[in-house]
Parts: C-alpha cells; structure tokens; sequence
C-alpha cells in the first residue's frame, strides 16, 4: 500500500512538472490559446480542440507543442501577426489560420519564428494570409506538410508562403503554396533543403534566393508562377530533380540564374516555359541530364557566364535552343541532344559526325532588336539560318557541341 | 460570269493538277498526323507549309491557266458577253477550285483524325481561312501580272518574282529596316510592315492564335492587343480582303481597255 502510494505521488508529480496535457476549447476552463500558454510550463503539450478561436498576437515564448486537433481555426481577423514564436523547442502541428493582418510597415505573417532552435511547424492550413511562415534568426528547424494558399493579387501589396531571413540549416519539405507572391523566399539563409514542395500559380517566383549559400532544393515542382525560380547573389546551390513547367508569359522564365557561382544543376525538367533558364553573371555551373521541352528558347544567356559546363542534356523541340548576345564563348557544350539536329552518324557510335551550333543567327538577332521576333518562321529566316549555319559570322564560331547524340538521352 | 465560272471550274476539276494538288494536301495531312501524333503540333507545321506553298501555286497556277487557256478566252471575246465576267469568272473558277483543293485535302484528314472533338479546331479554322485568302489574293495577282504581259516567259518571270519578293524579300528588307532604325521605337513599324504583307499577316495571325506571343515580349504584347483583340482581328481580315478587291478589280479594269 505504502509503495502504491508512493508510486502514484511520483506520477503525479511527473504529470505536474513536464508533461502536463492544456487542453483548449471554447467551452472549458481555458478558452483561448494565449490563456493555456500563460499558465503552461516549459515543455507542456497544449492541445486545441476543434473550434474557432478569434485571436492573434500570440506570443509562444516557451518551450511548447501546440497540437490542434482537427483543424481548429485561429481566426487573426486581419488585425495582426498571429503566432509569434521566441523560444527553442516549440511544436506547431495541425492549425487553421487565417486572416492575417496586412501593414507595409511591419511584415506581418501567420506564423513567425523569432530567433529560435529546433521547432517545428507542420500540417498547418493558411489561408488568407499576408506573409505565411516567417522564419528570422532561427536555426534547425522543419517546415513540413502545410498548405499554404494565398489571395494575392499584386507584388506590392502581398507577402511570401514560406520567408527564410538569416535562417541557418532549415528542412522544408511537401508543402503546398499557391498564389502568393514568393512561394519560398530566402534571404541569407545557409544550408537548407528544400524537397518536394509544390509551389504554383504565384505571382511572383515559386522559390527566391537572395544571398543564400549551399543550399539544395530537390524534387519540387514549380507551375505556372510568374517566374518559376529566381536564383541570385548565391553560392554553392544544389538544384536537383526539380520540374518547372508552364511558366509562360512576356516575362517570365523557369529559372532565372544571377550573379551564381558554383551551382549544381542536374535532372530537372523545363517545360513549356518562355524562357527555360535566364543566366545572367554566373560562372563554374553544370547543367548535367536536364529536359528542356517545348520551351520558347530553352537558354538564354545574358552575359559574363564563365566556364559552364552543358553536359548530357536533352534539348527538345524548343523555339531558340541557346541564345547568346556576345560572339565571346567559354561555356561549353558537350553530348547533349537536340532535337533540330540534321547531321547523321556513320561510323553508329551514337555520336553525330557533324558538330551542331545551337545559336541561330535570328536568336542573336532578336536578342539585338526585338521587335523582330515578329519574323519567326518565316523563310526568309530559315534561309539565313541555314547560312549562318555553314559559315558562321555573327554566332561565336566556337560555340558548338562536338559530340552531338543522335538519341535522346535516358538516365 | 456564273456560266464561265462553271466551264473553268468544272474544266479545271477534271484536269490532272487540282487532282495532283489535292492529293499533295491530302498527303501532307495525312503524313503530319501520324508522324506528330498531335494537333496542335500539325497545325503549326501546317502553317509552315501553307505560308509558303500556296501563294506560290496560287501564282503559278494562275499565270499557268490564264496563258493555257488564252484561245478559249479569245473565243469567248467574240461572243456578246461582258469582258468583266469572263475574266471574273474565270478567275473564280481557278481560286475556287485551288481554295477547294486546299481546304478538302487538309480538312479530310484532320477530320479523320477527330478534329472536331479537338480544342484545335478554331485554330485549324484559322488557317484554312487564310489559306483561302491567300489562294484568292495570288490568284488575282497572277491575272494581273498575265494579263500585263503578253510574252509567256516574261509572265511567269514576274509571277515567281512576286512570290520571291512577298514570301522572302520582303522579310528581309523588314527585318534590315527594323536592325537599321533599333534605336528608334519600333513597335509601330513593325505592326504596320507585317500588316501590309498578306503572307506575313497571315503568319503573323496565326502564330498569335498559337500562343507563340509569349515568346515575343515587349512587341508580342503591343501585338497581342493589337491581333487578340476583335478590332484588330476585323481589321487584319479587311486588310486581307482589300488585297483580294484591288487585284480583281484591276483584272476588271485592265481586261476592260486592253487590246486583244
């Protein structure tokens, strides 16, 4: 009897001090969230039961996990931030937040991490959002499983799905965002992973680097944004796997690369976009085992790229496959295929005898004067084409690729 | 004019090249269809062919019939009939059956394949439409320049430098005056020179349908407002028209004072 006691005081003491269960509910004891963190202690659960809950300003400044069960509504009523995390070790799992405020002051988002370790913030649903989930300062965190949908209709006056400022070693993986204005946006943020996200339908880019290092995105899929990503003052960046596809406007690209160096680019698919990639200042780049499919011009390469390297890829079926503005070349291009290809291959090793120049005369042309894309296929441009072809005058005559393959490349 | 119309027609219908055109077109269907597997991919290798073919058998053919069938007309001269329907029919009659050529040897295929259940139908419309213009305006282009020239050789020279001159030359000098003048806004220019060609109108019309335009940037957008929306688009059919009016009524003028 003694030592039962004895046992059951231990329990109850262990229930006191951690792993004490808040439960919230419109109808108990603790009816708002604010209300079970202030009486909450260091590494309670807080469990929020279905429900609406008009709150915002929410300051988990605790080690904490907030569970919500069925997708309870944290309704912000357009008045401000919502949930503002400042400590390490807090769980946010399984919330309905929406309507957040909007100021062109402060940048006001549904969920933000304030200089913090090791959280977690998942299987959240936001929706009429200004910014979503604004990471600042933090480092060792995961983003998983949340959707994020957005209203946006204007660059000025809308926020991004996911921001990353000065953010160190984050993993952001399988969450939906569509119309916002960044689907993902980093800035100084080193060493992240980025996988299996889908972004779409954003009025600006679907991923955004800014002065972000080492950082790797693979697997994710960017459609119809209004540019697909936008990589720039970066280092080091590991793009792999990633498909872009129907980003298509007067403007708008799949990738667009500046002021790049070192990056890795490897088996990602550019489909239907006006511009598959946009390189502008970059240097030391492999392309390696990418599709470019149907795209207006597949490359278009503004200026000062140093050294890339165009290894193994298929070009298929795109308006302009390379496009150069200069007659200097140092990239090179080596056993790709291309579909407007027309040498042939007798000794059949694969290897087309007759090397192929991927820039035509009329994309550098166009790239000179615009307007006179207004000409395309037209004959009088073929001609010319085919001309420049034999002699080149205008196009680097050491821009070629010397071993072109005769069969679509399969990896 | 109907009566001659219908000798022409039904002579040309019964003579071996509407059969060999129409068989080139039927051919062309057939083989693009199966070897692109899409619609919309045939559509814009259609429009290749079109933009550059027809004119030029419009214009062949036309110098080609007038000349054949000069004895037959001066035969015709000495009956009681208008000078104006016998030219004017016989002109249709070419056009028509050309245009019919056209639009059965495409069409039958395409519908084969199952173009109406395809969103690719207005688009294929589209080109059928100005492949009919542009049979009608190189026709009546090849009258005029036959008409003007009584000597064979000197007919047919002027006939392939008109095609020479609207299907490539012309883009050449476009394109020379459009890198000439970059410094200067350009859009305006470059929206009237493709309007004042019929062939690059057509191109011009049918690549905005196939959403080419976001390739065009800056000028695709003037474009787009200009072609996509319905005021442009009557407009670029007027213009197409006009080309037909002012041809034809110069075979009327000129077949009316000249000198048999």
């Amino acid at each position: 009897m003694k030592k039962l006691l004895f046992f059951l005081t231990a329990i109850l003491m262990a229930y006191h001090t951690y792993t004490q269960n808040i439960e919230v509910c419109g109808t108990c004891s603790v009816p708002t969230l604010k209300k079970a963190i202030s009486i909450a202690k260091d590494f309670d659960t807080i469990l929020v039961k279905k429900g609406t809950y008009k709150e915002h300003d929410i300051l988990v400044n605790k080690p904490l996990t907030i569970i919500g069960k069925n997708y309870p509504v944290i309704d912000g009523e357009q008045k401000g931030e919502i949930i503002t995390v400042t400590s390490d070790n807090v769980t946010i799992d399984g919330l309905f937040i929406i309507n957040v405020g909007t100021s062109y002051t402060e940048d006001y988002a549904a969920i933000r991490v304030r200089k913090s370790k090791n959280f977690v913030i998942q299987n959240l649903v936001l929706e009429k959002l200004f910014f979503g989930i604004y990471l600042e300062k933090s480092r060792d965190g995961k983003v998983f499983h949340n959707k994020i949908i957005g209203d946006a209709i204007e660059e000025y006056n809308s926020g991004n799905g996911i921001q990353l400022w000065y953010s160190k070693n984050i993993e952001i993986e399988h969450n939906f965002i569509q119309h916002v204005r960044d689907g993902i946006y980093l800035e100084f943020s080193d060493d992240c992973l980025i996988k299996n996200n889908v972004s779409a339908n954003n009025l600006r880019y679907g991923l955004h680097f800014m002065f972000s290092n080492n950082d790797i995105y693979q697997d994710n899929i960017f459609e119809k944004n209004g540019a697909g990503v936008a990589v720039m003052f970066s280092k080091k960046i590991k793009m792999l796997n990633n498909i872009f596809k129907e980003n298509w406007g007067t403007a708008s690209y799949g990738m667009l690369l500046k002021e790049i160096n070192d990056a890795e680019i490897m088996g990602n698919t550019f489909e239907e976009n006006t511009i598959g990639i946009n390189i502008e200042g970059s240097n030391r780049i492999v392309y390696k085992n990418n599709n470019f499919i149907n795209n207006g011009w597949a490359v278009k390469v503004r200026g000062a790229c140093y050294t890339n390297s165009f290894i193994e890829n298929n070009f298929l079926y795109n308006s302009f496959d390379i496009s150069y503005n200069s007659k200097i070349n140092d990239n090179v291009f080596n056993k790709n295929y291309w579909t407007s290809y027309t040498g042939y291959d007798l000794d059949k090793d694969g290897i087309g005898d007759v090397p192929y120049r991927p820039v035509k005369l009329f994309s550098y042309i166009v790239n000179r004067t615009p307007e006179t894309i207004i000409l395309l296929r037209s004959l009088f441009i073929d001609i010319i084409d085919f001309s420049e072809k034999v002699s080149p005058v205008f196009t680097p005559d050491n821009l070629l690729d010397k071993n072109p393959l005769i069969k679509r490349i399969t990896w | 004019m109907l009566k001659i119309l219908k000798y022409s027609f039904f002579d040309l219908m019964r003579s071996r090249w509407s059969y060999v055109y129409f068989a080139f077109y039927l051919l062309l269907g057939v083989v693009l269809l199966f070897l692109n597997n899409d619609l919309s991919k045939a559509v814009i290798t259609l429009m290749n062919i079109i933009i550059v073919l027809v004119p030029l058998i419009g214009t062949i053919f036309g110098v080609m019939y007038y000349y054949n069938s000069k004895e037959f007309t001066e035969l015709l001269l000495a009956q009681p009939l208008k000078r104006s329907s016998i030219f004017l029919g016989q002109y249709l009659g070419v056009a028509i059956s050309l245009s019919m050529s056209l639009i059965l040897g495409l069409g039958i295929p395409f519908i084969a394949y199952g173009l109406f259940k395809s969103n690719a139908i207005w688009d294929f419309s589209l080109l059928l439409v100005t492949g009919t213009f542009l049979t009608l305006i190189f026709t009546a282009l090849a009258f005029n320049i036959a008409l003007n020239n009584e000597n064979k050789i000197k007919g047919f020279g002027y006939a392939i430098l008109l095609w020479l001159f609207l299907a490539i030359i012309y883009d050449g000098l476009f394109l020379m005056s459009l890198v000439l003048f970059e410094d200067y806004p350009l859009d305006k220019l470059s929206l009237i020179g493709s309007m004042l060609n019929p062939i690059d109108l057509s191109r011009t019309l049918i690549l905005l349908k196939l959403d080419i335009s976001a390739l065009l940037g800056y000028t695709g957008a003037v474009f787009k407002k200009f072609f996509g929306t319905n005021f442009g688009f009557i407009i670029s059919f007027i213009i197409l028209t006009i080309w037909v009016i002012f041809p034809v009524l110069r075979i009327v003028l000129k077949s009316k004072k000249k000198d048999f």
